[in-house]
């Protein structure tokens, strides 16, 4: 046996020229990219992509971005925060123009998914620009099933660091279903009366559903976050099974 | 698409003295990122076995002692994660897939495929070629301490030629089986083999 004898041998997921339509300022360091694909054959929430720069040169440089938009939609929304000293992340907010062309991949994953017929109830911990597949998550829940009881537990350094926060709000006020809840770690306005400082073990049980409601888990953030957050999960008593994790950095985006 | 098109305004940053140690579309990183599926599990030493089984029958367990007790062989090598990062010249201690062997008396391996069995439910698959002749050791020791559990700790399994996917963490059995199987994200959209050089990140590359 050779190793490319593959038991299962897929289709590639080939090379595509995505043309950017849009770029949205969501905070002081994100900006989600609207990109129209040359074809798509839809992408379960929870999935990213591959992004490929190539410099005169030939030099290239690749990253992995999570699409937050829902696959209901034809174009794909990917969200990128700047990382200081990447080579990937401040090209994307800096250069980047629409009308660009941009390569991509994907999509990709089908680990940290999450679709309606799957049904809940969902409990999605997010911390920063973790937000993001699970913004395609309760993007394709309003769409689909917005009946299914879901949480939101977000964690940002303060209310202009939340990304979708006005989206995030008026989803949360029209549905009874979906229970939303900023934690802000550094800084709050004076009259907040949210949580204050970072998610513990009693926010986290107040909002996430009862062992017996067998919520599923969605934690997406920096590595110390997630791995505080599905500790504290475990802690609790839910299955570690029900706790899907995606960690993202210390590394240079 | 034969050539990429160029990325207007992007800037080259090749590094030439470390190029040749970059598999395609992978960048440096200094630090040591943490990926996983789930939550990281605790695993007592007093309470850790690890298993060597042939189809459904028990080769050989040991426990932690009798585990540390076996050859030691220290291995220092570049690690390529299929998420792009490449850290070079990293140090790990354990004992090797060769060593082990030879601990139940195996003069050859007796199957062609092994699956890797972990804390967690994860798994994932290799060819035995790709473990034997000095190509892969199952480390308890990372730069000389205790590898931590957010890195795989008590043991992981390191096959470092091939995306670090392969070098499961947490790993408690390591099953010899005839046939190739895929492993947990080898069935989840990642690729079979994982060969960095050919960049076979996802199915079908």
């Amino acid at each position: 046996m050779t190793a490319t004898d593959a038991p299962l041998q897929q289709p590639k997921i080939e090379w595509q020229i995505g043309r950017v339509l849009a770029i949205v300022a969501e905070t002081s360091r994100v900006k989600s990219i609207i990109l129209q694909p040359s074809r798509w054959s839809g992408h379960w929430p929870g999935q990213h992509v591959d992004i490929r720069l190539t410099a005169e040169d030939g030099y290239q440089a690749e990253r992995s971005y999570s699409i937050a938009s829902p696959p209901e939609e034809q174009l794909l929304a990917l969200t990128v925060e700047r990382v200081e000293d990447g080579e990937v992340s401040p090209y994307l907010l800096d250069e980047l123009r629409v009308g660009d062309a941009l390569e991509f991949r994907g999509p990709i994953g089908r680990h940290f998914i999450w679709s309606q017929t799957r049904g809940g109830p969902i409990c999605l911990v997010a911390g920063g620009t973790g937000i993001t597949p699970l913004m395609a998550m309760l993007r394709h829940r309003k769409g689909s099933r917005p009946n299914i009881p879901a949480s939101l537990i977000y964690s940002a350094r303060s209310l202009a660091d939340v990304v979708y926060r006005d989206e995030l709000d008026t989803m949360a006020r029209r549905d009874l279903n979906l229970r939303l809840v900023y934690a802000l770690t550094r800084e709050h306005p004076s009259d907040w009366n949210g949580h204050r400082g970072r998610v513990n073990e009693v926010l986290l049980e107040e909002h996430s559903f009862t062992r017996e409601q067998n919520p599923t888990f969605f934690v997406c953030g920096p590595t110390g976050f997630v791995e505080s957050i599905s500790s504290m999960l475990v802690t609790l008593g839910f299955d570690p099974f029900t706790i899907k994790t995606e960690r993202f950095g210390p590394s240079r985006g | 698409m034969d050539r990429p098109p160029v990325s207007r305004g992007f800037k080259s940053r090749r590094q030439v003295s470390e190029a040749a140690r970059l598999p395609p579309g992978q960048y440096l990183t200094t630090d040591f990122p943490v990926l996983s599926a789930g939550p990281t599990p605790e695993i007592r030493v007093a309470d850790w076995k690890i298993a060597l089984q042939l189809g459904g029958s028990l080769l050989e367990t040991w426990t932690w002692d009798e585990f540390e007790a076996l050859p030691q062989t220290t291995i220092t090598v570049d690690i390529h994660c299929v998420t792009k990062w490449t850290k070079l010249n990293t140090v790990w201690q354990g004992v090797s897939f060769d060593d082990l062997l030879k601990a139940v008396g195996l003069s050859e391996p007796p199957d062609a495929f092994v699956m890797a069995h972990c804390d967690g439910g994860y798994t994932t698959n290799l060819p035995v070629a790709d473990l034997v002749a000095g190509k892969a050791i199952i480390a308890t020791r990372y730069d000389g301490l205790p590898l931590a559990p957010a890195h795989g700790g008590p043991a992981r399994l390191l096959v470092p030629h091939l995306y670090f996917w392969k070098s499961a963490k947490w790993l408690r059995r390591l099953r010899f089986m005839p046939r190739d199987e895929p492993g947990f994200w080898e069935s989840r959209g990642y690729h079979n083999y994982g060969d960095p050089w050919r960049e076979q990140r996802y199915d079908g590359d």
